[in-house]
This record gives C-alpha cells, structure tokens and sequence, in this order.
C-alpha cells in the first residue's frame, strides 16, 4: 500500500451479543493522543462488525471517535475468522488507513494476524506503548521473555501500521468529538467471494462470581507458595472482607486452586488495582509484566531472595498462611 | 487412511530463566548466556494433539521448525515423544524473520514437505509470545484455521468440532479438514519421553532444508522480508524500594491493613 496516500487511525472494536469489549474505548482515548503527534491531522475512525451493533456508536463518539464504521449483517453475529477477515480486508484496501489499532484479545490477535498477511504488513503484538516519532511513524513498544525486555518495533515501509494491546494497558477518557459521522457499510460484496470452510456454532459465557480483576481496587494473588486448597480459602475469604479480587499465577490454575481467567501477567490480565497483595508468588517476569503497575504492591513470602520483592513497596518475609490468618482475625475483630 | 499431520515447534529459551536475561551494554543484544533452550511449552501440547490423532485413527506426524542447525537436540526430543520424522528449515538468510517472513518460510517448507490434513501449532511462543505465526501459516497455505483449541473431536462426516477459548467464554466452530490448530496448555497433558522414545528417535530422520530446497521470493524472507523492523530494545526499571517487614505476623497483619487504608481503599469499620 502506497504510504504517502494512506490515512486515518483505525481501531477496530471486539463486541460479543451487543457489548463491546472496553480495549476499543481505551484504544480510542490512545488513537486520539496519536492523532495529536501526526504531522497531518488524520481521523480516528472506529470499526464495529456484528449484528444488532449500531446501538454501539454513541459510546463510540463519546470516548474519541470522530467517525464510525458499522458494519451490521447477521452473518456476523458470531466471530468467523474467515469472515470478518474478508470484510475488513476490503474495506481497508478501499479506505487506506495509516494506523490500525486492535485489542490483544484471543479474537482480534487472530485477526490481525491474518489482515497482515493479507495485507503484507507489519503487526506488533500486545504492545505496551504507542507513539508517533519524528517520521511521523508509529513506534510500537513491544515485551518480549515475559515482559523482561521491551523492543520498539516500528513498520517503515507498508501501511497500514497494525498494532494490538491488551485490555488494562490504556486508560479510557471521556473525549467527546464533534463530527459523530456514522458510515454504515454493507458487507455482502466481500462476504460473497468467501467460501466458508467453517462455520461457528455458538458461543458460552463463563459464569464468575466475585469482583472481576480488572475492576476491584485491591487484588490478593497467590502462587505456588501457597501451597494448597485449603490454604487458597483463605485467600478467597481474605478478597471478600477487602472487596477484593482474587489473582493467580499459573502454578494455582494447574493445581485447580483458581480458575483461567484469574490469571495475570502476560499470558493472563494486566491489572492496575490501588492495592496487589502477591502471596507465596516468587515473581517470574510473566507474572511481574501483569502487575507492576499497581499503585501499592505488597509482597509477602518466605524467600527472603523471592524476585517480587523487587517491584514490591511492602516485603513481608514470613509464613503466608500465618499472616493469612492474623490478617482475617484481625478484620473480624474490625467487622464486629 | 490415517491423517497426514504436521507440528510445528519452536525451540525458545525456557521461561524459567527470564529474569536471567540482560542486554549487551554497547552492541544492545539480548544475552541469553546460560539459559537453556527447549522446546516452546505450548508445542508439546501441539505434539501431544498430533500423536493421539495419529494413534487412534492412524497417519504420520511431522515437525516443522525454522530455528539455526543447533537446534536438532530439541527437535529430537519432538521425535522421541513419537513424531515420525523431523524438517530443519535452517539458512542464515532467514536470520531477522519477523511473524510473517517465518510464517511465509514454514508455509513454503509444508507445501514442499507434502498435504496436510492437520497442522497443529502451540498457541504462542514464550519468548515473543506474539501469537501470531499460526493464522498466518494458515493463510499462506489458504487453509482455515482456529487459535486457542481447547477441545475438538470428529463428526461423522469427517469434519472436526471444535471449542475455543476466549476471554470470559469459549466458541464452537464446526469446521472443514485441512485445518490448522493452535493450542494452549490446557487442551492435554504431554507425554514424558521414555528410554526407547529417545533410542527410536535416533533412528528417525532429520531433514534439512535450506533456503536452495524451498521456492522462496526473495522479497519475503528475513530482516529484509519483515514488514516490521526493530528498534532500540531495554530492560524496563520496574524496581521499588520495598520497606521490609518481618517478625510477630500478629503486628505484620495490622500493618499491612493500614497500609491499605492509608491508599484510600475502605473495608469493615475502624478500631
């Protein structure tokens, strides 16, 4: 694609049953400061594909979009890679965008990965920074070894420039634009030359009970150190007098203490609470990438050594069930 | 019959060792001295879904992997588990490959290699963990694919069922054969290697590829095939100066709930 003559900053927006997944809120508060670095102005442009998505656009504009492209066809009512791939792959080869911005979600990873081939361009994954340089090209700040070590990578030579980012990377700002030009796109012309090889079926919510990750002030996470089921109660029963949040490294999912989607770090959550309390973690770069952002970070763990205890403000060396203990004896004498 | 069934695998550093690795002060390299390679964790995965189709309906399964000749020590690994044969994609030219140049070389090694009627690939690697190789493999053979395969079985008219994994939900997708398949760890349990695995395997070829036995363009293959060019890399200062506590966990207990109180969070009533 010609560089001189693309244009806009894309985010293509993740929605399930009519709800949008708020990466594409936060992706737009980020298209938006992108906007302010380019040389030339260039719209933030959000794309929405679905069924039943037009509801969609007024959150759309009043977190930063200046234009909406909807593209609504029953057909898309569940993700088909295969499908919205071919939509999307028109689309931009019509409309030539210089920037597209993804969540670094199971969903538009794949997508993105597919719209590079067909694309022949460049695709930086979950990055954790985003800026226009000098050339007024898109740096991308990638983690690579499990957050260990950060890369710029940047995509000189084709356009568009796709990066994805994971939920929880960005804050989302209120950032109303005055345009509000919603373009709604029929698909049927792309959606015809695709054979479909496969078809989706249906999709399942997990139910989870609790505060999820993302939203509570103050997370207790455990590890191995935990040692075992009995033990994680405590933890459990810890976030419900904290109102809190229950985190895990991956060592608790195998064991089946906690459950998947309470992991964090690069393969889980990115979570910024007030408040992460880690508990026998000894803090692998995975799990560190995932929470080092929290604004108070209390460690507690017997390893003197323990590597958490370097991004940790509070290092407790000691029996994680034993403080577990004093900690919950403690806040019922409060709760009396 | 029987299905014809590629793996890929990469050898990484293992993860273990992450918080090993530095950067070289002047040339800015990473320095993984020390680190061992192994096989990339969710590829055993892969392996292990290639060896039980192959078990239960019969066929042959390969592995594919791009990585330097030094590699062959994990790749043997990938045939003592019970892959039949192995192919090194290994030329000095594919040296800089960004995900899609490695996708194109691996897609060009399988079609010289033969037809598949299963690829099957781990989720992402842990070094990059970019996620990204497997569609794209998938869409320079012009085959479907699905990432994140939990589960899947076979219907009775030899299409396959498959559930994938999101975030807060999985999907169902019925789906034609040739596919290709990334999986997570929690779709199977690898197998250990056993003592005659690893004596067979010995006896299990390892074909080499360069870049003069594939039909490559040019245009498409390492540093200069990569859309994506890096930059400046570094080790983020992420450090705190931790207060460090220890002794009566009575006293410990109490001082960590008022530090929490003390940043705004509110719960039960004060003392």
């Amino acid at each position: 694609m010609d560089i001189s003559k693309a244009t806009g900053i894309w985010v293509i927006g993740e929605q399930h049953n009519g709800i949008l997944n708020p990466v594409c809120l936060e992706l737009l508060g980020k298209a938006k400061e992108l906007k302010e670095q380019l040389k030339f102005t260039e719209p933030v442009i959000a794309v929405v594909l679905g069924y039943n998505v037009e509801e969609m656009t007024e959150e759309l504009f009043k977190y930063g979009a200046d234009e909406a492209i909807i593209v609504d066809n029953p057909i898309l009512k569940l993700f088909q890679n295969e499908l919205y791939a071919a939509v999307l792959e028109d689309l931009i080869k019509e409309n030539r965008p210089s920037i597209i911005l993804m969540g670094a979600t199971a969903l538009s990873q794949d997508l993105a990965s597919i719209l590079g081939v067909r694309l022949n361009t460049g695709v930086a994954a979950h990055c954790v920074d985003l800026y226009i340089n000098d050339e007024n090209q898109m740096v991308s700040v990638v983690p690579a070894f499990g957050g260990k070590v950060l890369g710029k990578v940047l995509c000189p030579k084709r356009r568009p420039q796709i990066a994805t980012v994971k939920p929880g990377i960005f804050n989302k700002h209120e950032n109303s634009s005055h345009d509000k030009k919603v373009i709604k796109h029929n698909p049927e012309e792309s959606l015809k030359g695709c054979f479909a090889r496969m078809k989706a079926l249906k999709e399942f919510k997990e139910e989870y009970k609790g505060v999820p990750l993302n939203e509570a002030d103050v997370i207790i996470a455990g590890g191995w150190g935990i040692g075992s089921k009995e033990n994680w109660y405590l933890i459990e029963k810890l976030s419900v007098l904290l109102s809190g949040a229950v985190g895990s490294t991956r060592p608790p999912v195998d064991e089946g203490w906690a459950s998947e989607s309470q992991m964090i770090g690069t393969s889980g959550k990115i979570v910024r609470p007030k408040v992460y309390i880690g508990i026998g973690i000894s803090g692998a770069t995975h799990h560190i990438c995932g929470m080092k952002d929290a604004n108070l970070i209390i460690s507690i763990n017997n390893d003197p050594h323990a590597l958490i205890f370097e991004v940790s403000d509070i290092c407790v060396e000691g029996d994680a069930k034993e403080i577990l203990t004093n900690m919950l004896e403690e806040l019922k004498t409060f709760n009396q | 019959m029987g299905y014809d069934i590629a793996v890929c695998i990469k050898p990484v550093p293992d993860p273990k060792y992450y918080d090993k690795i530095k950067i070289h002060p002047v040339k800015k390299t990473i320095i993984r001295e020390g680190i061992p390679t192994i096989i990339n964790p969710s590829d055993k995965h892969a392996i292990e879904a290639a060896l039980r189709i192959k078990e239960e309906f019969g066929g042959k399964v390969i592995t594919i992997t791009m990585a330097p000749m030094s590699s062959q020590e994990n790749i043997r690994e990938a045939l003592a588990m019970g892959a039949d044969e192995a192919y090194l994609l290994s030329n000095r030219m594919f040296a800089g490959s960004d995900t899609l140049a490695t996708s194109y070389v691996l897609a060009q090694g399988l079609k010289k290699i033969g037809k598949f009627d299963f690829i099957f690939t781990g989720n992402e690697s842990a070094d990059g963990a970019t996620s990204q190789v497997p569609g794209q493999i998938a869409e320079w053979l012009n085959i479907p694919h699905l990432c994140n395969v939990r589960e899947f079985h076979f219907t009775k008219d030899k299409k396959v069922e498959a559930k994938i994994k999101i975030e807060g939900g999985y999907i169902e997708y019925l789906t034609t054969i040739p596919v290709l398949f990334s999986v997570s760890r929690e779709v199977n349990k690898p197998r250990y290697t056993t003592i005659k695995g690893v004596i067979r395997a010995r006896q299990k070829p390892i074909n080499i590829f360069t870049v003069r036995d594939l039909e490559l363009d040019n245009k498409y293959i390492g540093l200069k095939g990569s859309p994506t060019q890096p930059g400046e890399i570094y080790i983020p200062s992420i450090g705190r100066n931790g207060e460090k506590l220890k002794g009566d966990p009575r006293k410990i207990a109490i001082q960590i709930l008022d530090r929490i109180r003390s940043v705004g969070v509110n719960f039960g009533k004060s003392k």
